[in-house]
């Protein structure tokens, strides 16, 4: 009796939060895709027509469509690499002995703390502009050219740009999983006489190999739908240098009011979305049942 | 011998993170300074380091011509208001999964943790013309359902890895002193689950406070909080870098100052417990 009790009173506390994000995670969808076989422009009220899978062949036939997934795969693959090949010595590095590690440790989370929108702007105009950011000043020191960042390398500024937010991410994590590591196997190798470089390979990266696969999962669902600093930088130009998947929708909803090929687009994101949340999903699971 | 290579080895890596850790944080630091210049020396090539003019005008120009205080004013209450009806959603869901499991819980929690993956842009559409028949454009109502929704699973997640750990015999015994439910809850659940609440609470404050995907495409101004406020800066006439510094500088302190706080809770909360 109690325990159908509780049961029942289990149920109708989990009630609420289920319903409220199985009808986010319905509605909306079934709106886009619905709009996705409408013709259907904003500016052009009242001619909403059916047109099947018209708006799928316009999007991904589109050559905007192409340089944005080529775009998309370059900005997630470089700040990926950048924030793991750097974050784990950056780890490393803390996880010794250092005098003041709290302080440092606070100077290295903190970009991770910074809006998107503020990131973007100081790193494009304080230290990125071309006359007189401080990059500039720097080349100049070494009798080199300046580099007109958001004109020649627009999309590996960007990188820079998420790079420099992300890496505390990886950093921290893995520094934390670092201070898990078992410190008497680490004292046993090297009593063994095993070099740090093969301590390292043989004990502390097989101990990371999880921590590096939760930051590359997490940072890829977020990294794929990069948009904040995009926006306030380079609006996806010049041309679509720096345009992608998720920008490229957004231009195509809100500046060319083009709702069934935008929502088409969505689509496509919300698919190559859940093929990365479908193995982190499933990593997750299998440490909920240890 | 061995003393030596350990006082070397501190010095080593003292140095080496410092110089890294400066690096990186490096150019916070510098939008703190230049905050603190006149626009001229700002621009300034040479750049002046620590020797400039210091003046606080900037902070003052900045609440005259925008009203900064109107923005700051719709994050605190998008940011806290989204996290708080977020909480009070989802402590009840997360109790009743960490204390009462059955046999569907772990697929609910999954599938709440997937909610989470959806893009934001695949559901912009739908979502803005729902907000723009409704009225909601540039409302902070609206801006505070949705970042409660988009927060939702990791503040379940968070909470439910928190209950999780809570001792079941302490309940037990409390269930076989007679206590009802509410003094369990009273009694036994909420001292224990303080530390938990405390920092589900400030990590989704400082995620709430830095989205910048609805902020941005769903207010303009009535609304519009500080990552929105800030990025109207990126226009070419609005290039004033000790302005756009100075309220910078303000948009991020507060966070950054409850970031720090939070450091260990963030990574727990980010890798939905895998890591901790």
């Amino acid at each position: 009796m109690a325990t159908r009790q509780t049961q029942f009173l289990a149920r109708s506390l989990l009630t609420p939060a289920v319903g409220l994000l199985f009808i986010w995670m319905i509605v909306p969808l079934a709106l886009t895709i619905y709009f996705s076989t409408l013709h259907y422009s904003l500016l052009d009220p009242g001619s909403e027509a059916f047109v099947g899978l018209e708006n799928f062949r316009y999007f991904l036939t589109d050559p905007a469509f192409l340089a944005s997934l080529q775009n998309t795969l370059v900005l997630v693959g470089s700040v990926l690499a950048l924030t793991i090949l750097l974050g784990i010595p950056l780890a490393l590095l803390m996880d010794q002995p250092v005098i003041g590690r709290n302080i440092v440790r606070l100077m290295v989370i903190a970009p991770f703390f910074v809006m998107p929108t503020v990131s973007a702007l100081v790193w494009k105009n304080l230290l990125m502009h071309p006359v007189s950011g401080l990059f500039a000043w720097i080349a100049l020191l070494f009798g080199l050219t300046p580099i007109d960042w958001f004109n020649d390398v627009p999309l590996f500024a960007v990188i820079l740009i998420v790079a420099w937010q992300w890496l505390p991410f990886a950093t921290l994590i893995l520094l934390t999983a670092l201070q898990s590591l078992d410190e008497e196997q680490k004292e046993a190798a090297e009593m063994d006489g095993a070099s740090a470089v093969s301590a390292f390979i043989y004990i502390t990266l097989p101990h990371l190999a999880r921590p590096i696969t939760m930051v590359i999962l997490i940072e890829t669902i977020f990294l794929l739908t990069v948009f904040a600093e995009i926006f306030v930088t380079t609006g996806g130009g010049p041309g679509l240098q720096t345009t992608n998947i998720a920008f490229l929708i957004y231009s195509q909803a809100l500046i060319q009011f083009d709702v069934g090929s935008a929502s088409a687009g969505g689509l496509v994101a919300v698919v190559i979305a859940n093929i990365v949340a479908f193995f982190l999903v499933r990593i997750v699971g299998r440490n909920l049942e240890a | 011998m061995a003393r030596m290579a350990t006082t070397q080895r501190v010095v080593i890596s003292t140095i080496g993170a410092w110089f890294f850790g400066l690096l990186i944080f490096f150019p916070i630091l510098w939008m703190v300074l230049a905050s603190f210049k006149t626009e001229l020396e700002a621009f300034a090539i040479p750049p002046s380091f620590l020797f400039f003019h210091w003046t606080t005008e900037n902070y003052a120009t900045v609440q005259e011509r925008s009203d900064y205080l109107h923005h700051a004013m719709n994050s605190i209450i998008i940011a806290g208001g989204s996290t708080l009806i977020a909480l009070l959603i989802a402590i009840p869901a997360a109790w009743s999964m960490a204390f009462s499991p059955t046999k569907r819980t772990k697929d609910i929690l999954l599938w709440m943790l997937s909610t989470k993956m959806m893009p934001p842009v695949g559901v912009l559409v739908p979502i803005y013309l729902i907000y723009k028949s409704f009225g909601l454009l540039d409302s902070r109502i609206g801006l505070v359902f949705i970042l409660c929704l988009g927060n939702l699973p990791i503040v379940i997640w968070m909470l439910f890895t928190y209950f999780k750990e809570i001792p079941r015999d302490i309940l037990e015994a409390a269930r076989m002193d007679g206590a009802t439910i509410g003094r369990e809850l009273v009694y036994v659940l909420t001292p224990m689950a303080i530390p938990g609440l405390a920092s589900t609470l400030l990590l989704n404050l400082i995620l709430a406070w830095n989205e910048a995907f609805w902020t941005l495409n769903l207010s303009t101004s009535n609304a519009a909080p500080l990552t929105t406020f800030i990025a109207s800066y990126s226009s070419p006439e609005g290039l004033f870098w000790a302005k756009l510094s100075a309220a910078s500088t303000l948009a991020i302190a507060p966070i950054l100052v409850l970031g720090w706080f939070s450091q260990k809770q963030l990574v727990r909360g980010l890798t939905f417990g895998a890591v901790k």
